[in-house]
């Protein structure tokens, strides 16, 4: 039985469709009740939904086999998995955003708000610029309008909240999509399986 | 005589593991838990992580709280020409918990083989380590890589050594789609990406592997390979020791082979290792060097069968209950091949499958 963690929300019934083309159906899925967990016997498959940003965890200890994920989770939480497809859905960019009359001239320490502390560090130590993080775990946008930060990185769709926000984007530095990915050992003991499975939905694509 | 239910997983390792290490001709190697600071500041690149559990010593000295046992064993050889020297190891190292962030005591058992080491040498580490995996469970996979060989496939697609140390974090992860970009930014051709990608993605069975390789490699790129692998076909356990080039470790110090053990049912490797040369020539040696090193605290993870009760009998007694009679109880009761605890009353979470009450006043 291969376990699979999918990401709760949109992007989870977006990618377990394509699971479903591929020949990998669990129709209980569809159902509509509280369940979060869903096996299909047959062809050997084990779904749960998961909060997104869990499902590297859920790979990476082996409670999941499989899982996807965003690229911007991955680089956020580094997990040692193997990520072996790009699953070209949920497509967004993270963005550095800051109000459309701020410019950054450098000359004092940069101020940036985010979800993704990790990912922003990375990238300000990429350019050699000096900021100072502020952690903020949502509604990000509000931090460079009540004063807290002079930017933000976030990812960002369709722009339309930073819009309504009066922000605009400043650099956009990360293409992010929904990879899959697999846990190391697990790879080696259910190899077949998941080579199926990923042939399967790379030659869908 | 030890019962060998007793024991641990890690425990009943470590037994089997002294015996099948001595067989080869290594000897046990005994350390002291400190090591001078000096040394892993010097070498902190080798090191999984460089936070250390430092002091000072009596004489003013600062000292560390071993995170590794290699550094050691390569510090306490000499460079004798012609020689080897093969040592085993049991011990605890201190590192930084990935999870909590704290310090964590591990437990590594592992090999180390220096010298004037050749194919043979190889050959007898990536087997020992099979065979190590093979203690744990019947249900393993060695995955062997050769760092120098991808190093060389990078170094003749791309010279630029930002190109190599990038493209290897991809291959760690099996990520052909980012590689495939990596290279688009690097302006390599089409071509030679795609055969990077072949050459790359190629992991498992040894001999598929090397026919796949056979295609883009030359034949004197593959010849420490090829021989490693005939070798190893003669194993019993052969089929299990795969080539797989996402096994992947520090580019400054490993250049040869590398391998990577996994146990089914424990979710991260529990065995690494390869040859690292360069860590000896960084530390001045002119011989060469291979190892692994077993994760002992992984192998937790392995289910056992819970036992389903502590004990077999609870044996009850008060302040009246002659001393002599409950000792005689026990002994005749341990002779009989039970387990038994003595106590003065019923603790609330034992679980125990009989009791014998030996009180003269129970309702007291």
């Amino acid at each position: 039985m291969l376990n699979v963690a999918l990401p709760k929300g949109r992007l989870g019934e977006k990618v377990y469709s394509m699971f479903e083309a591929a020949g990998f159906e669990c129709p209980s899925i569809k159902e509509n009740n509280r369940k979060l967990i869903f096996e299909n016997e047959e062809k050997q498959v084990r779904y749960f939904w998961v909060k997104p940003s869990d499902v590297p965890i859920y790979v990476e200890r082996g409670a999941a086999d499989i899982g996807v994920a965003g690229k911007d989770i991955l680089l956020e939480c580094e997990p040692n998995i193997y990520e072996l497809v790009d699953l070209g859905v949920g497509k967004c960019n993270m963005v550095v955003a800051g109000p459309k009359d701020f410019t950054d001239d450098g000359t004092r320490t940069l101020r940036v708000a985010t979800k993704f502390t990790n990912i922003a560090s990375n990238y300000y130590d990429s350019i050699g610029r000096d900021i100072d993080i502020i952690k903020l775990n949502g509604s990000i946008e509000i931090a460079p309008i009540l004063g807290l930060s002079d930017v933000i990185v976030d990812i960002v769709e369709t722009g339309t909240t930073l819009r309504e926000n009066n922000l605009e984007v400043k650099t956009k530095f990360l293409a992010i999509s929904a990879r899959l990915i697999a846990n190391k050992s697990a790879y080696n003991f259910k190899r077949e399986q998941i080579e199926r499975i990923v042939s399967s939905i790379s030659s869908k694509m | 005589m030890i019962e060998e239910k007793l024991l641990k997983n890690e425990e009943k390792a470590i037994f089997n593991l002294r015996s099948l290490y001595r067989k080869y001709g290594y000897s046990p190697f005994k350390m002291s838990k400190f090591e001078e600071y000096d040394l892993y500041i010097r070498n902190k690149d080798f090191l999984v992580s460089d936070r250390i559990i430092t002091f000072n010593d009596t004489n003013g000295k600062l000292m560390a709280l071993k995170p590794d046992v290699t550094l050691s064993i390569i510090k306490n050889s000499d460079d004798t020409p012609n020689e080897k020297k093969k040592v085993f190891y049991n011990e605890n190292v201190y590192r930084v918990s990935k999870n909590t962030h704290r310090f964590k005591e591990i437990m590594q058992a592992g090999l180390e083989c220096i010298g004037d080491l050749d194919l043979y040498d190889v050959f007898e580490v990536i087997r020992l380590a099979a065979e190590t995996l093979e203690q744990i469970s019947e249900n393993f996979v060695l995955n062997v890589s050769h760092f120098g060989l991808l190093q060389k496939i990078l170094g003749d697609i791309c010279p630029d050594a930002g190109f190599s140390e990038k493209a290897i974090r991809y291959i760690e992860e099996k990520n052909i789609h980012d590689l495939s970009k990596l290279c688009a930014d690097y302006g390599i051709e089409e071509q030679k990406a795609q055969t990077l990608a072949t050459i790359i993605s190629a992991s498992g069975e040894r001999k598929k592997v090397l026919s796949n390789l056979e295609n883009n490699c030359s034949e004197s790129d593959l010849s420490e390979l090829r021989s490693v692998s005939k070798m190893l076909d003669a194993l019993p356990f052969s089929d299990k020791i795969l080539f797989d080039f996402s096994v992947v470790n520090n580019m400054n110090y490993y250049s040869g082979f590398v391998f990577r053990g996994f146990v089914d049912g424990i979710c991260d490797g529990v065995l690494a290792g390869g040859q690292y040369d360069r860590m000896m020539k960084k530390m001045g040696r002119k011989s060469g060097a291979i190892g692994f090193a077993l994760y002992l605290d992984l192998l937790e993870q392995l289910r056992t069968e819970n036992a389903e009760y502590d004990v077999d009998v609870l044996l009850v007694y008060d302040s009246e209950t002659d001393c002599k009679t409950v000792a005689e109880k026990v002994e005749q009761l341990i002779e009989s091949g039970k387990t038994v605890s003595a106590q003065k009353c019923i603790p609330e979470k034992l679980r125990y499958k009989e009791a014998i009450d030996l009180r003269r006043n129970p309702d007291a």
